[in-house]
Order: structure tokens, then C-alpha cells, then sequence
């Protein structure tokens, strides 16, 4: 692999590009009626190209089989770290902008653990990184890998961390250190688990680059605030045959802050816009950094290095190093990153109309929400958990949020009117009162006098449904 | 303990003696103890599954020379040229402008996407205005610990977030004038921007109720009775618009010397449709954008998104789009992560919120936004000190961090 001339940005594939290498027999073995149809879906990356099974099978298709393979491959090298199912891929960016298609692969986050840590901490660390889950849209969030430093620059000690690593978690390993001795007693002993090594640099890249070889494990570069030591750097490694490589042109807190966020820009633009391969690989950032900075309190080192890994979030890094494990520091981020990888071409809305909760009557509350799929979940998750009987229905507010559908127009006295005819409420309860969230309040009027229902504001929180309900329900008849 | 090589990268693999080989074939695996193998010096292969071939019947493999010394790659920063440039807009006036302002704040005028400053850093910084309420409302109690003093007192309230919290502007939110609450009169509401405009030096965003009749109303006695201050009226909509209400405010907007905000619900040709028709009545330089903020884990990468793009099409040429946007930062507390209590795990709650506030403001300034209306202090000062940090190029140490490895934490 060299650098070659500048490749077709993947936003400017055509389908057609894409059919001409296509089989063209329309054989419908990928699932599609015909070859345009699936060679549309490849350039919108909604199917893999390895569903077209002649493609695969048949030698006569090799070339035009590696051909597409080249042409489809994202600009940014998609690298696996891990085996199994925690694997983690990191990379594989598509484009530079999420509107230009979709994000892929969310920024996987590693906490630290050294190889000076008293046992029971490293322990009690490992536990909390494996335990630590939060539910957001009905999906399970987590952390995702373990980087271990060497502090020690022992390598038994090293070993033996990593021993210790291994035995307590299954997630994918970092090991860290510059020293190839230190770095190869890790790898005796983590090899299989396919660790990231981290890293090569200027000064030990040949060692770490054999021990990436040997140990078939992909290798991280590092060459702080010096992109084109990271170039030259990857250029070698490529050279000298190692292909799963990831870059690091440092993260720098506080007033380093304006280059970190500059080095991680030029890096994606050139490698998306401009078709350097040599920085076609994923970024690492690493906000711990942070702790770096002396005589602050932790709790000042924990929000700064979140501020920095938001940062890095949304400007192009592809993984982190992270070292604070308090919950209120890294459960921003864990959602930033779930809503920028959210794909932009999927509306985030549930479908409208009624959902039925325990076992109402005709006596039951009748609550009204929006169909964002957050709102939607939230509310639900309130009703479920508080365990209470009642009837919701979801207007259309073209996943819209309460709040922003108000403002936008979306949920109107109108479409709740609407709401309530076509979901069947009216055979279903014989009271004629329907709660609506605090946050659609100034709708209450209009809505009274469009449907003839009466309107009970209810709290800006599904939280607060509960309580809600012990006070208000059944309503006082004025 | 043995190598083992892991892929299938011949290239980098050393011949076996076939005796070992043979011994493979016979045991199907083997386990050398206490054996030191240098692998610098040798490599063995062991297969997991069985051998079947002996490498002496392969071709030998022509192994590519490897690099000994780092191979030079140059470098270019990938600079690129714009068409377009977003217009400079200024708020508040000086007394030799026709206002009473000490500090004016001047936004807008970029040429690059968002702090892409290896091509040009924002010419103006992104500012922060504070928001004040003019009546009590439903707070989160780690904001509200902040402000309980001044509650109720919009100026006093005003004063605390210049004088403590170190906001370049102040955005005030005349609730009261809502008819569904106070219903105050638009007289009421501009005397409270009197003593507003008295009680800090900085410029001033009046921001309405959200009913679209009354807020004409109390916009127009505002733009009166602030004449020459230029303040910015927060905001206009499509909606005033369709009621007929759009030209009576921006005539009193340019008649007075005042800026509008123009809001626009995640839609960018909704935005482009709502200036057309405020160039009927205003200069370009006498528009903002606001394009909705949605909270961090409720929308935020709509808000993301919508931002990142109308600045890049506004630089490509879209004269439209070519306008500083406003964002209503605090609406990150309506995400019940912001103040919820969600269990020990995640608490703090008095951390979690401003840091939600933080995040939220920090992913928007990526994405181009000029003024954060936001609320919490931590979150204010935060934002104010990268936004100061996003400027200082060039003062990195790559030592500083070179081993960052082996810190002890």
C-alpha cells in the first residue's frame, strides 16, 4: 500500500460506478430484485457487499470483487481490537460529517488501570468498568476497554497486571508503555485476546513494529503535536508490513486544547476530502491527559478531561483513554456519543397511536405524548416502573420532543385532537379527561375547545407521573 | 514458553527446521518449557490445527526489504477556500453609537467552519449571555443555589451574572408578560429592561413569552423605550409570520437600531424562508439565527447537525445561511439526566448537571454556534475558558505529555 492518487470521496460514488462491477445477472441471490437495486444499497452502505454470493464464489468475478472492495473502503481503515464478542471495531469512517451519510463505529472508551496498583484497587476498578451500565432509548450503555498502563516499567509487573486484566474482564485490552521489553511481557500473555499495542514512536517503532507482526496485533502511533512524524511514521509501518495501525498526535488540556482539536481536524479532513492514506487510520484520544495538570482537585481533573473527551467526541476521535470512573463525569459523554453516532437517515420516532399499560378500565387515565423515541421510552419506562394502569396516546409529532414540537409547530391542539379520534380512546373510557405533558401546557385551551375533552396539565417530567396521578386522579368534578 | 505467530503474514515468517516440523506432525501441538527464544533472532510458527504441508515444498517467498530507518512523509495542512463568509452583527450600542452600553459584543464574521484555525481562527469569539427570569420559575436546584438571592429581581439578577458569573451579555426572559401567567402589560415589561439596561454595562437580548400576539406587543414598546441600545428581540417565528405580526416587529427593530432573533425549528429552509422575509424590513447585519437546541441525550445531534451544516453551506455561498447563530444552551437542563437523581453511581447531581450544560454548549461551539444563552455558573465559566484555550495556537509542549503513560495519578 502506497499512497495513491486521490480516491473517490465515498460521497461521490455512484451507484452506477458501483453496478459496472457488478455481476449484472440480476439473480436476486443478495436479496434484491436486481443488481441496481443492491449496488444503491452498497453505496448507501445498507447492505455488505459479501451478500452477492456469485460475487464471492465465482473466480471469473476476483477482480472486479477486489476492484469494489477498493472502491467501497472507507477512507478511514476500520481496525478490530479484541476477539469475540466484545471486539471492539474502531474506525471505519465513512465521512467527515455525520450529514454526509452516517457515523460509524461509536468512539469506544477505555478506562485505565497501572501495573502499580495495590491489587484490590485494580480489582475494584476492573469491577466497576465491567458494572457500569446506564439505560438510554430502551439500549444498554457501557464502557467498553481497559488500557493498561505500565508505571512500573518492570515487565513482571507488567505481566503480571495484565494477567490480572485478563482474568476479571473480557473487554479489549490497551496495553500501554514505550518500552518493547515491557510491552512483549504483556504480549506473551495477552496475545490472543488481540491487544492493542500502544505505542510506537520515534524511537521504538522497529521493536514495537516485530512485536506487532509476531503477536498479529494491531499497533497505535504516537507522535505528539507532530503530524508529520505521524505520517512518516505510519508510512514505515506500512512499509515494513504492519496494516492495522492507529494514530495519536496527542490530546494536550487547557491551552493545548486549540492544537489537539486543530492536529484531530487536518488529520480526518485530509484523510476524507483529501484521500491521504497515510492518516487514513482512526485517531486516538486520550483526555486523561488531564490528570497531568497538578495541584487541582479531582473533582476539577475529572470535568476537565470530560470536557476535553466531548470535545473529541464530536471533533473525530475514533477512541479514548480515559481515567475518571465517576458516574456524573462519564455518563454525559457515553450519551454524546450515543446521540452523534445515532444514523441521521433514521428518524428517531416511534409509531404513533394508542399503547396500553397494565390493565386500565373505562376509568382509567388517558396520557398524551410525543412519538420521539425518548420521550416515547422515558414515559414509558415511568409508567411501567411505577406500575400503573392507563391508556397513552402517542401523537405524531414527526419525532419531535414535546418541548421542541410545541415550539415547531408539531404537536398542536390539532394533532392531539387528531390523536385522540383515531386512536379509539373514546369507546375505551367513558370519563372525557386526557393529561397532557406540563411542557405542551399553553395547548390546554385550544385542545379543550377543538375535542371537548378537559385538560389536566400534567407534570414537565414523566417522572412525576406517579405523583401526579395520587393527586389528581380520578379529577375533582368541578 | 513458546511464540507463537498469530496471522498469516508469511512475509514475516522465518523457516522452521523440519525436524521441529516433523515433531509437530507427531504431537499435533508442543509446549517447550522454560525455553528463552529471542524473537528478534527466530520465530516459530505452531498451527493450532494440523500440519500439512512442510514450507520446504513451498516456493520460496520473495520478502519484501523492510525499512530500517523512518521513511520521510511531508505534510501539508489541508487548507482550503471559502465563498463565503458569515456577516459580522453587533450588539448593544456605546453613547457614541446612540446607546448607554460600556461594552459592546461584536459576533459573526467567520470564514472557516468552526475553529478550523489552521485556517482561520472565529475573528470574534463565541459570547455567553446569561438568562435572567423576570419571575420566579421552576428551576433545577443546582441552578437555583446559585441565584435564590435575586430572584424575582431580574436587574439584581442581571448584575450576579455579569459581575459573578462573568457573562458577556444577559438575555432577559419576560415570563410574566405570558397571558397565561402574569399577563403583565408591555409597559411593565420595558420598564424592566430600564432597569436592566441601568444595572449592567453589557448588551441586553429581550427575550419574549413564546405567545406570538403578546410578544409583538411588548417587542415593539421594548424597541421604543431601548431606542439605540440595540438590543436583540428573542425571537421572531414563522408563526408571527403567518399572523401578520413579522413586519411590524422588524420595522420597529430597524426603526429603534435593534437586532432580531430570528427561531426556526431544526430546519434550515424554514431559517432561509424566515430571513427573506426579514430582509424586506432589515439589514443583514441586524439578524441572528437561532436554529433550536435540543438537550444533550434529547435531540442534541439534530442541533448538531443543523448547525454544522448551515455553517458549511453559508461558507460555500448560501447567502441565506450566512448569519450568526444563537443557541438556547439551557435547554440542556430538560434532560432528566441534568438533575434527576439517578442513584448513588451517577451522583453527584450538583456535578452531573452543569457538566450536562457544559457538554451541550461544547459540542454546539464545534459546530459553529456565536452566543450560548446558558444558565449555570460552572457551565459559564467552562465554556468561557476553552473558548479563551481554543485560541492560544501554537503554545503546546509535546513533552508535556510525551509520557503520559507512566503519570501516577
Amino acid at each position: 500500500m502506497s499512497v495513491s492518487k486521490v480516491k473517490k470521496g465515498v460521497r461521490e460514488i455512484s451507484p452506477l460506478d458501483v453496478y459496472m462491477l457488478l455481476p449484472r445477472t440480476n439473480c436476486g441471490k443478495c436479496g434484491e430484485s436486481n443488481c441496481m437495486a443492491f449496488a444503491t444499497k452498497l453505496v448507501n452502505r445498507e447492505v455488505l457487499l459479501e451478500l452477492c454470493k456469485p460475487l464471492i464464489e465465482e473466480e471469473k468475478y476476483g477482480s472486479q470483487y477486489s476492484k469494489l472492495k477498493e472502491l467501497l473502503a472507507p477512507p478511514i481503515r476500520e481496525v478490530v481490537i479484541g476477539v469475540g464478542e466484545t471486539a471492539v471495531k474502531v474506525g471505519g469512517k465513512l465521512v467527515m460529517y455525520r450529514h454526509e451519510l452516517t457515523y460509524t463505529n461509536p468512539t469506544p472508551i477505555a478506562i485505565d488501570v497501572t501495573d502499580e496498583m495495590p491489587e484490590d484497587e485494580l480489582l475494584k476498578r476492573i469491577e466497576r468498568i465491567n458494572n457500569l451500565k446506564y439505560t438510554y432509548i430502551g439500549r444498554t450503555i457501557k464502557l467498553d476497554m481497559v488500557a493498561v498502563r505500565s508505571t512500573s516499567n518492570d515487565p513482571a509487573k507488567f505481566k503480571l497486571a495484565v494477567q490480572r486484566v485478563m482474568s476479571t474482564t473480557k473487554l479489549p485490552i490497551i496495553l500501554c508503555t514505550f518500552n518493547p521489553d515491557v510491552m512483549k511481557a504483556g504480549l506473551e500473555v495477552a496475545y490472543e485476546r488481540r491487544p492493542l499495542i500502544y505505542a510506537a514512536t520515534e524511537l521504538n517503532w522497529r521493536q514495537m513494529a516485530d512485536l506487532a507482526l509476531m503477536y498479529n496485533c494491531p499497533l497505535a502511533v504516537f507522535a505528539p503535536n507532530n503530524i508529520g512524524l505521524l505520517k512518516s511514521l505510519t508510512k514505515t509501518l506500512i512499509e515494513y508490513g504492519v496494516e492495522d495501525l492507529l494514530l495519536d498526535p496527542g490530546t494536550f488540556p487547557d491551552e493545548g486544547i486549540a492544537d489537539t482539536i486543530m492536529n484531530f481536524t487536518m488529520i480526518r479532513r485530509s484523510a476524507c476530502k483529501l484521500g491521504d492514506n497515510l492518516l487514513g487510520f482512526p485517531i486516538i484520544g486520550v483526555p486523561m491527559t488531564a490528570w497531568s495538570l497538578k495541584d487541582a482537585p479531582k473533582e476539577v481533573l475529572q470535568w476537565k478531561e470530560a470536557c476535553l473527551a466531548a470535545m473529541l467526541i464530536v471533533r473525530y476521535a475514533d477512541l479514548l483513554i480515559m481515567h475518571s470512573l465517576e458516574g456524573w463525569s462519564l455518563l454525559p459523554n457515553l450519551i454524546l456519543r450515543a446521540n452523534i453516532y445515532t444514523d441521521p437517515r433514521k428518524p428517531v420516532a416511534v409509531e404513533p397511536g394508542l399503547r396500553v399499560y397494565g390493565s386500565p378500565d373505562e376509568n382509567s387515565p388517558v396520557l398524551v405524548t410525543s412519538n420521539y423515541a425518548l420521550t416515547f421510552f422515558t414515559v414509558q419506562s415511568d409508567i411501567e416502573s411505577a406500575g400503573i394502569n392507563c391508556y397513552l396516546v402517542v401523537v405524531d409529532t414527526e419525532g419531535y420532543a414535546v418541548e421542541s414540537a410545541v415550539a415547531g409547530r408539531k404537536m398542536t391542539a390539532q394533532t392531539v385532537a387528531d390523536a385522540l379520534k383515531s386512536s379509539g380512546i373514546e369507546s375505551k373510557v367513558k370519563h372525557r379527561y386526557v393529561i397532557i405533558p406540563g411542557l405542551a401546557a399553553r395547548l390546554s385551551g385550544e385542545i379543550e375547545e377543538l375535542t371537548g375533552w378537559k385538560v389536566l396539565v400534567g407534570p414537565r417530567d414523566s417522572s412525576f407521573i406517579q405523583a401526579f396521578l395520587k393527586e389528581n386522579w380520578p379529577p375533582k368534578v368541578s | 514458553m513458546v511464540e507463537r505467530k498469530g496471522g498469516a503474514d508469511e512475509g514475516a515468517l522465518i523457516k522452521i527446521g523440519p525436524k521441529l516440523l516433523d515433531l509437530l506432525r507427531e504431537f499435533g501441538e508442543i509446549e517447550l518449557e522454560n525455553v528463552e527464544i529471542e524473537a528478534e533472532e527466530l520465530e516459530i510458527w505452531i498451527p493450532s490445527a494440523t500440519v500439512v504441508t512442510p514450507p520446504a515444498a513451498a516456493p520460496p517467498k520473495v520478502v519484501p526489504a523492510k525499512p530500517m530507518e523512518i521513511l520521510k512523509a511531508e505534510f501539508e495542512p489541508p487548507i482550503q477556500t471559502y465563498q463565503g463568509r458569515i456577516v459580522e452583527v453587533k450588539l448593544g450600542a456605546t453613547r457614541s453609537e446612540g446607546g448607554t452600553r460600556e461594552k459592546v459584543v461584536k459576533i459573526g464574521g467567520e470564514a472557516a467552519p468552526s475553529f478550523y484555525i489552521f485556517e482561520e481562527a472565529p475573528p470574534n469569539p463565541p459570547v455567553i449571555s446569561a438568562d435572567v427570569f423576570d419571575m420566579e420559575v421552576p428551576l433545577p436546584r443546582a441552578i437555583k443555589m446559585h441565584v435564590q438571592d435575586v430572584i424575582g429581581d431580574p436587574a439584581a439578577w442581571a448584575k450576579l451574572a455579569v459581575d459573578k458569573f462573568g457573562a458577556d451579555l444577559v438575555t432577559v426572559h419576560l415570563v410574566s408578560t405570558d397571558p397565561l401567567r402574569k399577563d403583565a402589560s408591555p409597559s411593565d415589561a420595558a420598564k424592566t429592561i430600564e432597569k436592566v439596561l441601568q444595572a449592567v454595562k453589557v448588551p441586553v437580548i429581550v427575550g419574549g413569552s413564546g405567545d406570538p400576539k403578546k410578544d409583538a406587543e411588548v417587542f415593539k414598546k421594548i424597541a421604543e423605550v431601548a431606542h439605540g441600545e440595540r438590543v436583540m428581540l428573542s425571537s421572531v417565528t414563522l408563526d408571527m409570520a403567518e399572523a401578520g405580526l413579522l413586519g411590524e416587529i422588524a420595522k420597529a427593530a430597524r426603526e429603534h437600531g435593534h437586532v432580531i432573533l430570528a427561531f426556526t425549528a431544526m430546519d434550515l429552509n424554514q431559517a432561509k424562508e424566515l430571513n427573506r422575509k426579514l430582509y424586506d424590513y432589515l439589514p443583514r447585519d441586524s439578524i441572528v439565527m437561532d436554529l433550536t437546541t435540543a438537550a444533550l441525550g434529547y435531540g442534541l445531534e439534530y442541533s448538531f447537525t443543523v448547525h454544522e451544516r448551515a455553517r458549511l453551506a453559508a461558507l460555500a455561498g448560501d447567502v441565506e445561511l450566512q448569519h450568526p447563530t444563537s443557541s438556547g444552551t439551557t435547554n440542556a437542563w430538560a434532560a432528566r439526566e441534568a438533575w434527576l437523581k439517578l442513584g448513588s453511581e451517577w451522583e453527584p447531581r450538583e456535578l452531573r448537571g452543569p457538566l450536562w450544560e457544559t457538554v451541550t454548549a461544547l459540542t454546539l461551539l464545534l459546530a459553529g454556534v456565536d452566543i450560548f444563552m446558558m444558565m449555570h455558573p460552572a457551565a459559564i465559566r467552562t465554556l468561557k475558558e476553552v473558548i479563551g484555550n481554543l485560541y492560544k495556537r501554537g503554545m503546546v509542549k509535546p513533552e508535556s505529555i510525551a509520557d503520559w503513560v507512566s503519570i501516577k495519578i
